[in-house]
């Protein structure tokens, strides 16, 4: 064969076309050089060249091989590098000679002979079919078996000549499924009243009431928001606070009503587009905007849009497909038969939607806002019944408005960059601020007069999806604030000669009433008061003081306009630029504090109309006066609402309306989808650059997984979240049931759990992992199903007790010999120490609290800018850690150095590290220590008589399990012996007892050496292995 | 019997066997642990010149044009527009790409044998000149500082990915037993704008992410016992801890419990060594005045000093974040300012560890996430942009060819002319000094090899000693 290459090498150096014979020539270049990503185990672009069936047909690029033309074959084109494909193979080329061979054996005809290579077709990857249930392996002798899974996981365990191992004691297994199922430790009481329930149906009856538990949703909710890459702030430098947990609340109580799992990716991905969406549809979309957002002062808004839409296909591929589809984001994927065209398509379908933040209000809020509205109402239907002729009276009022507006001419403007914000000019001419937001600039919007006369400018602020609850500034409120308006004007033939004009009046649609500058939201480092109030407030040359379009909630996010009026005319004979300075001097302190009142969205306009002022009537009142004609009832209505206000006579009624509009709640925001309507294009990106789009793509999906079903309108968002979820869909169900697994077994059935795909690590029971899944798709995708289904197994309720044999057999426990015994999450640690000493406030959902944590961290050099942590003190600061507020910079230490993911990407599994820091933060941290001495308090008022009976009180408070004899005299021991110190006076009694600072009624009470020897024994209790351990 | 991603843990597995079977004695015991500790120190694929890595990270991007390059034709040009194809493209933070040209603000004079040419502003530097390698020829792909950053230090600008440091631990392991390997400090007027994503380990297990240090209060996370517990009856709980969890083990014979004590073990021994370590008025009066240090008083010397305290301790990888570069205004008095914070340390830094034997094999990295723009920001003639196409860095030590300059950017500093090197380059190269190819340093992860250097990265071979 060897000779035969060379001869081969020798025709091609001497340029002869000679015939290349397949089995001596060419298989064994294909053998030596393609067969590793072409052959029995991997087919990179579905190709194999080990097979001829597949090998000649046709590939993605075209007919692979054509007889007698080379030149049009793609394996030539691929391996000589012609065309636009990579050239073939990766990493290194043929040589020369190679390359003449494959072409030469083309251009006579390709002769592949019968029997050479493999009889073999594509591989299927098995995660590519839909699942079908199995047949479920029958049971040998005295195998025991709860449900299907037993059978499964037994009939493996048997095939490796394992055995499983005998049931854990009552004590492991009521906090194995506490821990598991609600992610807290049981209490004593549970235990107890676990342990004397000795009827039938005793376990089933714990499964049922922990799964019926609002702790499940916590647990597992957490779980999810991993996947959903949830964190309280924005991340890169600024790493802003952000509201979003209205969105973790909505996935605890998803969960906790067993919201169906399809139902549950639907509201998610698209709970916006869903019929009569409600605010909790739009509140599930928060889902897709966990992404980070990047406002340095460089940043481009829509690159790093792109970049947060690429984070959410990473999310949607890894938390419901099963797949990491984000290779493909800059080229074929190399593993998995997702094209770089499949992944563009499939974001073609995402790719549409503003990046929103709307009001949101608790159920209690809602109450009240209704309440609201509905005297509102009732005092308006009280003025129409007292006065019949109101619609006359109000048809009059708009015939004198219609006409009363000046007409105003709309300025093409633009602004030069230079603070770091972004400006972007719609096609209505408004300015939309983005990006970077300074805390004080000026911004200057410049544009050209013609000849003509102007009297007055108006400034209007405009509302739109992309800003703060709709805008019109740029406050986490949506709200503006305007410090001076300024304008100038210079020849256009000589654009250094400003010259400013000087306003003489000022008239706006808002004035709220003069206010102080709210110190603690936007601080001053100067100490300096700063006022907001009416529109005066922008003329009066008073750098503290600022026009606000803030008249209150419930009023603040709407269209505001101001007009301002010249002294004199400005009677223009040439082209004239024209400049304004909007000053912007009442946000932060300095741009790292992230708090503004910039203007969001604006427009300006001029006039030659004398006495010009701000139209009072609000736009769309405005539109409807000047349409005239037909009206709907809301129409009518809005008009009313307005009319009213200018009616003398009902000051009464609008000055209670008023009252009311001071009722109305803050609420909270939510980041949110808003379907834009216009489609944005969607274009395949070179390497995933933004600036560099190539070919334009429809929305589609990849043609290896399931067809989306035929609809009459073109698939929007909402049915690619419902083709996600579809029943044909072969990894959406594997994917969760797989995740369920990992959560109660600490590792997967497919280990991998993000990837399904072809580099997936081999299922360790893949017909258990389809039978589950059509188990869960046949059961309503009820999850709660599922979990009741694991660990009512056998299997889940074996012991995990490791014997040397297991171990050497089966050191992963992949095939379930034993349960598995790890140590549990890092909200769970801090959790587990909370609930066993008694700290525990176990209120569920709400905003996010801070528990102590070091200032230094918030603060630099240490995070870029300072942040805000309010320390809790009292029942806050022992809320459950899925509520302590997560910086993605500077995560709350406890959790990271637990292995918690700071939400910068999704993670569908965490790691479980195991080291010294840890250590230090059980041993260490304040709340811990609070918690040991809880525990010890607890132990000497309640846990019995002698030392014994209380060390098993407090024992058993921590693992659910009495003490051995051993375990016992140790405990005693350490008691003992920290007595002894105590009273020798070699230890601080209050200190240990109470803290640094014990105060006097702590230490009146006369036991304080006692407190201080069971907080040192109640201390090891908690920093035990096995308290922090699932075992 | 199952194609499996998880490490396994055949040492782990041993022990258990021979624990169980025979019975070892309690030192074997740990020793075995030890050896299955992955962070335990690892051999590379050849030899290595560079054992550990300190990495004086300048956070905000110093200006090349005032520190280490020298541009007399920008000074020239100063006042008038960039030509415009360079400007083809380009994309700036803040300003618009065609403002004018500002000149240096700085002299600049030849130093040492090698002649390398520095800013009057880094007198100290200049007199280490003949130690150090200058880059003059770097170029990233970001122009935002906390995507910039995270590509300088985990190759990319998407967060997740694993940082340099934690690829060396990896790759290494750890030759400290009482201290983490990979220890982070921060100074100057802000934090690093990548924030933890600098030092963290991305998808690698996160025993290897980097460990924040600080020098005033508790240096690491809760190391002080809570008040009421002295360091005796830490001992006694600890002792109590281990037999109880060694009963534990006992009975359940998970060998992670042996992780564990080990793990209670090594904080205790952390809570006594740390402090000791930290103290650096232990210091003669002659080390701290060279660096300029001063005990109690937070500052980039101090963590200088400390850095040479860790490696000498046998901390693999130790970074020092000043984030203070990022001069759009203020140029002149800013860079006063940093220089007089950082220059003196930074030399002394490498001269105290020439003295000491250590720079042999200890590998001392100087510079930012990118260079800043030949133009002019603001309108007060004192301020620059970001700007990725061409910056310095300075490298000393650990097989480090001395007194040498590479690269050469064009005469405006805009773009690189000569030996351009990206920042795959320079990771390529510092894995390549300690002693690994850079393209077979791997994890797996989502079915995919990743690596430091993505998929690009020559060693600069003009850089080896």
């Amino acid at each position: 064969m060897r000779t035969i290459s060379l001869f081969g090498t020798l025709v091609a150096f001497l340029g002869i076309a000679s015939g290349a014979d397949f089995a001596a020539d060419i298989e064994p270049i294909f053998r030596d050089k393609c067969y590793g990503c072409h052959g029995e185990q991997q087919q990179f672009g579905q190709l194999r060249l080990d097979s001829r069936s597949v090998a000649t047909s046709t590939g993605p690029s075209g007919p692979r091989i054509i007889p007698h033309d080379a030149q049009a074959s793609s394996l030539y084109q691929r391996v000589a590098g012609l065309g636009e494909g990579n050239r073939m193979p990766m990493g290194g080329q043929l040589s020369d000679a190679e390359v003449a061979l494959i072409k030469s054996w083309i251009e006579d005809g390709a002769v592949w002979p019968e029997g050479r290579g493999a009889d073999a077709a594509l591989n299927q990857h098995w995660a590519f079919v839909p699942p079908t249930r199995p047949e479920e392996p029958q049971l040998s002798n005295g195998q025991r078996a709860e449900n299907a899974i037993d059978r499964f996981v037994l009939a493996r365990l048997a095939a490796e000549g394992l055995e499983a191992s005998p049931r854990a004691s009552k004590e492991t297994l009521i906090r194995r499924l506490s821990l598991d199922l609600t992610g807290l430790p049981p209490s004593l009481e549970d235990t107890q009243h676990y342990l004397d329930d000795t009827a039938p149906g005793a376990y089933g009856r714990l499964v049922d009431r922990l799964l019926a538990s609002p702790h499940y949703g916590e647990r597992w909710g957490r779980i999810w928001l991993d996947a959903a890459r949830y964190a309280d702030s924005d991340g890169f430098e600024k790493d802003k606070p952000r509201q979003v947990w209205f969105y973790r609340d909505w996935v605890v109580d998803a969960l906790n009503a067993d919201m169906p799992y399809d139902r549950f990716v639907v509201e998610q991905v698209a709970g916006d587009l869903l019929p009569g969406a409600a605010q909790q549809q739009r509140v599930a979309t928060g889902f897709l905007r966990n992404s980070m957002i990047n406002e340095e002062g460089g940043a481009n808004p829509e690159q790093f849009r792109m970049e947060a839409m690429f984070d959410r296909m990473d999310a949607i591929g890894k938390a419901v497909l099963g797949l990491t589809v984000q290779c493909a984001q800059c080229h074929d994927h190399k593993f998995d038969p997702i094209s770089q065209r499949d992944y563009y398509r499939m974001f073609a379908y995402v790719n549409n939607f503003h990046e929103s933040t709307q009001a949101v209000y608790s159920a209690d809020e809602d109450r009240l806002r209704g309440e609201i509205f509905a005297e509102m109402r009732e005092i308006e239907a009280g003025l129409r019944e007292l006065s019949p002729d109101w619609r006359e009276r109000m048809a009059e009022w708009e015939r004198a408005e219609a006409t009363n507006q000046p007409p105003w001419t709309v300025l093409d403007a633009h602004i030069k960059l230079g603070s770091g914000e972004k400006y972007e000019v719609l096609p209505d001419k408004s300015i939309l601020a983005q990006g970077y937001a300074p805390t004080r600039s000026v911004v200057t919007p410049e544009g050209q007069l013609e000849p003509g006369t102007v009297r007055a400018f108006r400034l209007e602020l405009l509302p739109d999806p992309r800003l703060p609850l709709g805008g019109p500034g740029r406050s986490f409120r949506g709200t503006a604030a305007l410090t001076e308006f300024e304008v100038e004007v210079a020849p256009a033939g000589d654009p250094k000669k400003w010259k400013a004009l000087k306003i003489a009046r000022a008239t706006a649609d808002v004035n709220p009433e003069m206010s102080i500058l709210d110190p603690f939201l936007f601080p001053d480092k100067d100490n300096k008061r700063r006022i907001l109030g009416d529109v005066g407030f922008a003329i009066d040359g008073f750098a503290m003081s600022a026009w606000s379009t803030d008249p209150g909630p419930g009023r603040r996010n709407m269209p505001r306009k101001a007009v301002f009026e010249l002294a004199e005319p400005l009677e223009i004979e040439e082209p004239t630029l024209v400049k304004f300075k909007l000053s912007m001097n009442h946000g932060g302190y300095n741009s790292d504090d992230n708090q503004s009142l910039n203007l969001g969205r604006y427009r300006l306009s001029f006039t030659a109309a004398e006495n010009a002022e701000a139209d009072p009537l609000p736009g769309h009142i405005r539109e409807l006066v000047s349409r005239g004609g037909q009206r709907t009832p809301e129409q009518e209505e809005a008009l009313f609402g307005y009319w009213r206000t200018t009616v003398a006579e009902w000051a009464g009624a609008n000055r209670k309306i008023e009252d009311l509009w001071d009722k109305y709640p803050e609420g909270s925001s939510q980041l949110v989808l808003d379907e834009r309507p216009m489609p944005r294009m969607t274009s395949i990106l070179q390497r995933g650059d933004f600036l560099r789009p190539t070919e334009r793509v429809q929305a589609g999906v990849p043609g290896f997984l399931h067809p989306m079903p035929e609809r009459d309108e073109l698939p929007d968002r909402l049915a690619f979240a419902e083709w996600l979820v579809d029943g044909d869909s072969p990894t959406t169900a594997r994917a969760i049931v797989n995740r369920l697994w990992q959560g109660h077994f600490g590792t997967g059935i497919v280990e991998t759990s993000e990837d399904l795909g072809r580099q997936a690590a081999d299922p360790s029971h893949p017909e258990l992992l389809d039978w589950l899944a059509v188990e869960l798709m046949e059961n309503g995708w009820s999850l709660k199903h599922i979990h009741r289904l694991i660990v009512s197994s056998e299997t889940y309720r074996q012991s995990s007790r490791v014997t040397p044999s297991l171990l050497e057999l089966d050191p992963n426990n992949r095939l379930l010999a034993r349960s598995a015994r790890f140590r549990v999450d890092g909200e769970l640690v801090r959790d587990i120490a909370l609930a066993s000493s008694g700290l525990l406030t176990a209120q569920i959902g709400g905003a996010p609290v801070y528990p102590p944590a070091p200032e230094f961290l918030f603060q630099p050099p240490v995070s870029y800018g300072p942040k805000r942590w309010y320390t809790a003190n009292g029942a806050q600061r022992y809320r459950r850690s899925l509520y302590a507020f997560r910086y993605r910079s500077v995560p709350y230490p406890v959790l990271d150095t637990f292995d918690t993911p700071t939400g910068n990407f999704a993670c569908v599994k965490r790691d479980r590290s195991n080291t010294p820091l840890q250590a230090l933060v059980t041993l260490n941290e304040p709340v811990f220590m609070e918690a040991a001495r809880e525990l010890g308090r607890r132990t000497l008022d309640e846990g019995g008589a002698d030392d014994p009976e209380r060390i098993d009180y407090a024992f058993k408070r921590v693992l659910a399990r009495a003490p051995s004899g051993s375990e016992r005299s140790e405990l005693v021991a350490l008691l003992g012996s920290q007595r002894e110190r105590l009273q020798a006076g070699g230890l601080d009694a209050a200190q240990l007892a109470f803290g640094e600072q014990p105060s006097e009624p702590e230490t009146a009470a006369g036991n304080t050496a006692e407190l201080a020897a069971w907080t040192a024994v109640s201390r090891v209790l908690l920093n035990l292995d096995e308290a922090i351990t699932r075992e | 019997m199952l194609r499996s991603h998880a490490t396994s843990s055949p040492l782990a597995r041993r022990w258990f066997l021979q624990q169980c079977g025979v019975g070892l004695g309690a030192v074997a015991l740990r020793d075995m642990l030890q050896a299955a500790d992955p962070l335990a120190p690892k051999r590379p694929h050849h030899a290595p010149t560079a054992k550990n890595v300190i990495f004086l990270f300048m956070g905000g991007g110093p200006s090349h044009l005032e520190l280490f390059d020298n541009k007399p034709e920008l000074a020239k040009h100063e006042g008038t527009l960039p030509p415009a194809n360079l400007l083809e493209g380009y994309r700036a933070a803040f300003i618009d790409p065609n403002s004018t040209l500002l000149g240096p603000k700085f002299k600049f004079a030849r130093h040492g044998e090698s002649g390398a040419e520095l800013s009057e502003l880094i007198p100290h530097t200049a007199a280490i000149a003949d130690d150090i390698a200058i880059v003059k020829s770097l170029v990233t792909d970001a122009f935002n500082h906390a995507p910039a950053q995270v590509m300088m230090s985990t190759g990319t600008q998407q967060f997740g990915r694993p940082s340099m440091g934690a690829w060396t631990l990896y790759g290494l392991g750890s030759e400290s037993r009482d201290l983490p390997g990979f220890v982070v400090f921060s100074s100057g007027q802000k934090g690093p704008s990548g924030g933890n994503s600098n030092w963290g380990s991305g998808f690698l297990p996160s025993m290897y992410q980097g460990v924040q240090f600080r020098t005033s209060g508790d240096p690491v996370l809760y190391l002080s016992n809570p008040a009421g517990v002295d360091r005796r009856l830490q001992r006694d709980s600890l002792d109590a801890l281990g037999r109880l969890n060694g009963m534990r083990l006992q009975e359940v014979g998970d060998p992670e419990i042996e992780t564990r004590i080990s793990s209670f073990e090594m904080a205790y021994r952390m809570q006594a060594s740390t402090p000791e370590l930290m103290d650096i008025s232990q210091e003669p009066q002659h080390v701290l005045d060279m660096y300029g240090a001063e005990p109690g008083r937070p500052s980039f010397a101090n963590n200088c000093v400390l850095a040479r305290r860790l490696v000498e301790r046998g901390v693999r990888f130790v970074e020092l974040f000043h984030e203070s570069w990022d001069q759009h205004g203020s140029l002149i008095s800013g860079l006063k300012k940093n220089c007089r914070d950082t220059d003196k340390a930074s030399a002394a830094l490498v001269s105290d560890l020439k003295q000491r034997g250590l720079l042999e094999d200890t590998l001392v990295l100087w510079g930012g996430e990118f260079g800043r723009t030949p133009m002019v920001q603001g309108g007060t003639d004192d301020g620059r942009d970001h700007h990725p196409n061409a910056f310095t860095m300075w490298l000393a030590g650990g097989g480090i060819r001395p007194g040498t300059t590479i690269g050469k950017s064009d005469e405006l500093g805009f773009n690189v002319v000569e030996d351009r090197v990206h920042v795959h380059d320079l990771h390529a190269t510092i894995l390549h000094l300690l002693g690994f190819d850079h393209t077979r340093l791997t994890y797996r992860f989502q079915g995919r090899d990743f690596r430091l250097t993505d998929v690009a990265g020559d060693v600069v071979k003009k850089l080896l000693a």
